[in-house]
C-alpha cells in the first residue's frame, strides 16, 4: 500500500468538497479517479500533494502520516503531480524547467555555489542537467531543451511539465487531467507514455475524462461525486455498476 | 574631472544598491525598505570605524552583516504576505529606520554623524565590489539555488510543490538583498564622511527600483546598466540646464512604453554570450561563464 487515505473530510467555508473518502492506491498500480465536474477529484490531488491540509482524516504514504507536512516535504518523500492547467516557469527554458525537479534531491547551497573555487563545474549540476536531458528524451521532446517553455504548444509543455515531475523521482505520480486540450493522436502517444511509466515501477493516480483513455490503462477506477467516493472496481465493472451510470447519466424516468 | 569621478563613483554604489534591490525582485519580493538596509550598513560600518577604529573593509562587511541580520529578522514576517503588502511593510520598515536613527545621540541623532574616516580609493572598493557581485550574480544564474529563486518569482505554488522551500528561499533572497545593501551603504558612508538618516529616506529606495525596472527585470546585467546610466544621465543633460530633470522624468516614460522589459534583455545578454564564445573560442568563454558552456 502506497498510499492510504482514511476518512479525510475537507471543507472550504462550510461547503463540504470531500465528505469521509476511503482510498487505498497498491504499489505500482494505475488508479484512475474519475468522476463529474466538481466532484472533488482535484480537490483531492490538491489534499494528497499538500495544497490544502484536510479538515479531518488521515493521509498515509507508505504508512507514514504526512498530515501538515508542507507540499516541499511531501515532495521530498516522493510524490509528485502535474496540473489540470499546466504550470510551467514560463521565462525559463525546457531545460531549466525539468532540471527544477531535482531540486528535492540534490543538496548545491547558495554557499556552494557562490564561493567555491574551481571554475570547473558542480559535479552535481552535471548530473543534474543530464537527468534532467533523459527525461526530456524519454517524453521525446529533448530537441526543444534550449527553448523558453511558454512558446512551446500546449501538448509539448504538457510533456515538460510530465518530465519535472518524473525528475523528482517520485514513488507515486499524481496526473490531473493529462489529456485535456490535446488532439486524439497527441492523447494515443499520452497513453503509451503513461504505461511506460508506470512500467518503470512508478505508481500512477490518473485523473482523466477520456473515458477510453481511462478504461483502456488503469488497473483500478474509483468514481467520486459530490464529494464522496460511489464506486471502486476494475474498468469492466464501474462500466456496468448502475449507481456510476446514474451518476454520469442521470436517472432513468 | 573630480566632479565626474565623484558621479562614477556614486554610481558604482547605486549599482550595489540596485543589486541589492534585485536579489529579493527575483523571488517576487518588491522591496522599497533598500534604503533602510543601506543606513543601517552606513552607520554599523561608520561606528565600526570612527568609534571603534577598526579597519575599512572588516568595518564595512560589519555593516552588511548587520543589515542581513535585520533583514532576516524581517523577511519572516515579510515572507507571509506579498505584492503591494509588502510595499508597504518594508516602506514603513525604511521609515522605522530612519526615525530610530534620528533619535539615537550616540550616532549624532538628527544632527548627522560626523568624522567618518574617508576613504579615498572608494572608487576602486565599489567597482571592485561590484565585480565581485557579477562574478557571483554570474555563478547563481546557473545553479540549483538559483534556478529555485527564478521559479519561486515565476509561481511561488508550483515551486513549493515541486519540491521547493519557498520559506528558505525567500528568507535568503531577502536577508542577502538587505546584506548587499549593507555593503553598499557602508561604501557610501565612507565617501562622504558625514552621514544623517535624511539621506537614507524612501525617496532613494524608489530610486533603486527605477534603476532596476529602467535597466531591465529579466537578468542581472539590468539593474547594473540602469543604475549606471540613470546616475550619469543627469550630469550628461546639464547643457539644457532646468529642464534636465523633465527630460530626464519623459525619457523614463518613453523608455516604458518602446521597451517595457528594460534595456537589458535575457535575449540580447544571452546573444552576446554566443558572439563572445564563438569569438575567442570555447575555452576562454568557459572562464567567462563555466557553468554555461560545457554540455551545449
Amino acid at each position: 500500500m502506497i498510499l492510504e487515505i482514511r476518512d479525510i473530510i475537507k471543507y472550504f467555508d462550510g461547503f463540504c468538497a470531500l465528505m469521509n473518502v476511503e482510498l487505498e492506491v497498491e504499489e505500482n498500480r494505475l488508479h484512475a479517479i474519475i468522476g463529474p465536474n466538481g466532484a472533488g477529484k482535484t480537490t483531492l490531488f490538491n489534499l494528497i500533494s499538500g495544497i490544502y491540509d484536510v479538515s479531518e482524516g488521515q493521509i498515509a504514504f507508505r504508512k507514514k502520516p504526512i498530515n501538515g507536512l508542507k507540499p516541499h516535504q511531501r515532495a521530498e518523500l516522493g510524490i509528485s503531480r502535474t496540473f489540470q492547467i499546466v504550470r510551467l516557469f514560463g521565462h525559463m527554458s525546457v531545460l531549466e524547467n525539468v532540471m527544477l525537479g531535482s531540486h528535492c534531491k540534490t543538496k548545491t547551497g547558495l554557499l556552494k555555489t557562490l564561493f567555491r573555487v574551481s571554475l570547473r563545474e558542480l559535479e552535481e549540476e552535471k548530473t543534474t542537467r543530464e537527468n534532467a536531458m533523459r527525461w526530456l528524451e524519454f517524453v521525446g521532446i529533448a530537441h526543444k531543451a534550449d527553448q523558453i517553455a511558454v512558446n512551446l504548444p500546449h501538448a509539448e509543455q504538457r510533456l515538460v511539465e510530465i518530465a519535472r515531475a518524473l525528475n523528482q523521482d517520485p514513488d507515486l505520480l499524481l496526473f490531473d487531467e493529462p489529456a485535456a486540450g490535446m488532439n486524439p493522436k497527441e492523447t494515443l502517444d499520452l497513453e503509451s507514455l503513461i504505461i511506460k511509466i508506470n512500467q518503470m515501477g512508478k505508481t500512477v493516480l490518473l485523473i482523466e475524462h477520456n473515458m477510453d483513455l481511462v478504461m483502456e490503462i488503469s488497473h483500478v477506477i474509483s468514481v467520486l461525486n459530490f464529494g464522496a467516493k460511489i464506486a471502486e472496481g476494475k474498468p469492466s465493472e464501474i462500466q456496468e455498476n448502475p449507481v456510476v451510470i446514474e451518476a454520469y447519466l442521470g436517472r432513468k424516468r | 574631472m573630480d566632479y565626474l569621478i565623484s558621479v562614477i563613483t556614486l554610481a558604482g554604489i547605486h549599482i550595489i544598491m540596485a543589486l541589492s534591490f534585485y536579489l529579493p525582485f527575483m523571488t517576487g519580493q518588491i522591496s522599497i525598505g533598500q534604503a533602510g538596509f543601506m543606513s543601517i550598513g552606513a552607520y554599523a560600518s561608520a561606528v565600526c570605524t570612527a568609534k571603534f577604529g577598526l579597519p575599512y573593509v572588516p568595518a564595512v562587511l560589519i555593516g552588511g552583516m548587520c543589515a542581513a541580520i535585520v533583514g532576516f529578522i524581517l523577511g519572516i514576517p515579510a515572507l507571509r504576505i506579498k505584492g503591494i503588502y509588502l510595499l508597504l511593510l518594508t516602506l514603513g520598515f525604511g521609515e522605522i529606520v530612519r526615525v530610530v536613527f534620528i533619535n539615537i545621540d550616540y550616532i549624532g541623532a538628527a544632527a548627522g554623524f560626523p568624522g567618518i574616516p574617508y576613504q579615498e580609493h572608494t572608487l576602486l572598493y565599489a567597482y571592485g565590489t561590484v565585480l565581485i557581485f557579477i562574478v557571483l550574480f554570474n555563478r547563481l544564474r546557473k545553479s540549483r539555488m538559483g534556478r529555485a529563486l527564478q521559479a519561486v518569482g515565476s509561481d511561488e505554488d508550483t515551486a513549493e510543490v515541486i519540491g521547493v522551500n519557498i520559506t528558505a528561499v525567500k528568507l535568503i533572497a531577502f536577508s542577502s538583498g538587505a546584506f548587499i545593501a549593507g555593503i553598499g551603504g557602508g561604501i557610501f558612508a565612507h565617501y562622504q564622511e558625514y552621514i544623517e538618516p535624511l539621506m537614507f529616506d524612501v525617496m532613494h529606495s524608489v530610486e533603486f527600483l527605477v534603476f532596476t525596472i529602467f535597466g531591465g527585470i529579466q537578468i542581472f546585467w539590468g539593474p547594473i546598466f540602469g543604475a549606471f546610466v540613470l546616475t550619469l544621465l543627469p550630469e550628461f543633460l546639464r547643457f539644457i540646464q532646468e529642464w534636465r530633470m523633465e527630460l530626464y522624468g519623459a525619457l523614463l516614460i518613453l523608455m516604458m512604453i518602446v521597451r517595457p522589459q528594460g534595456i537589458i534583455s535575457l535575449d540580447s545578454v544571452q546573444a552576446l554570450e554566443k558572439a563572445v564564445r564563438r569569438l575567442f573560442g570555447k575555452n576562454t568563454a568557459a572562464v567567462l561563464s563555466p557553468d554555461q558552456t560545457e554540455g551545449k
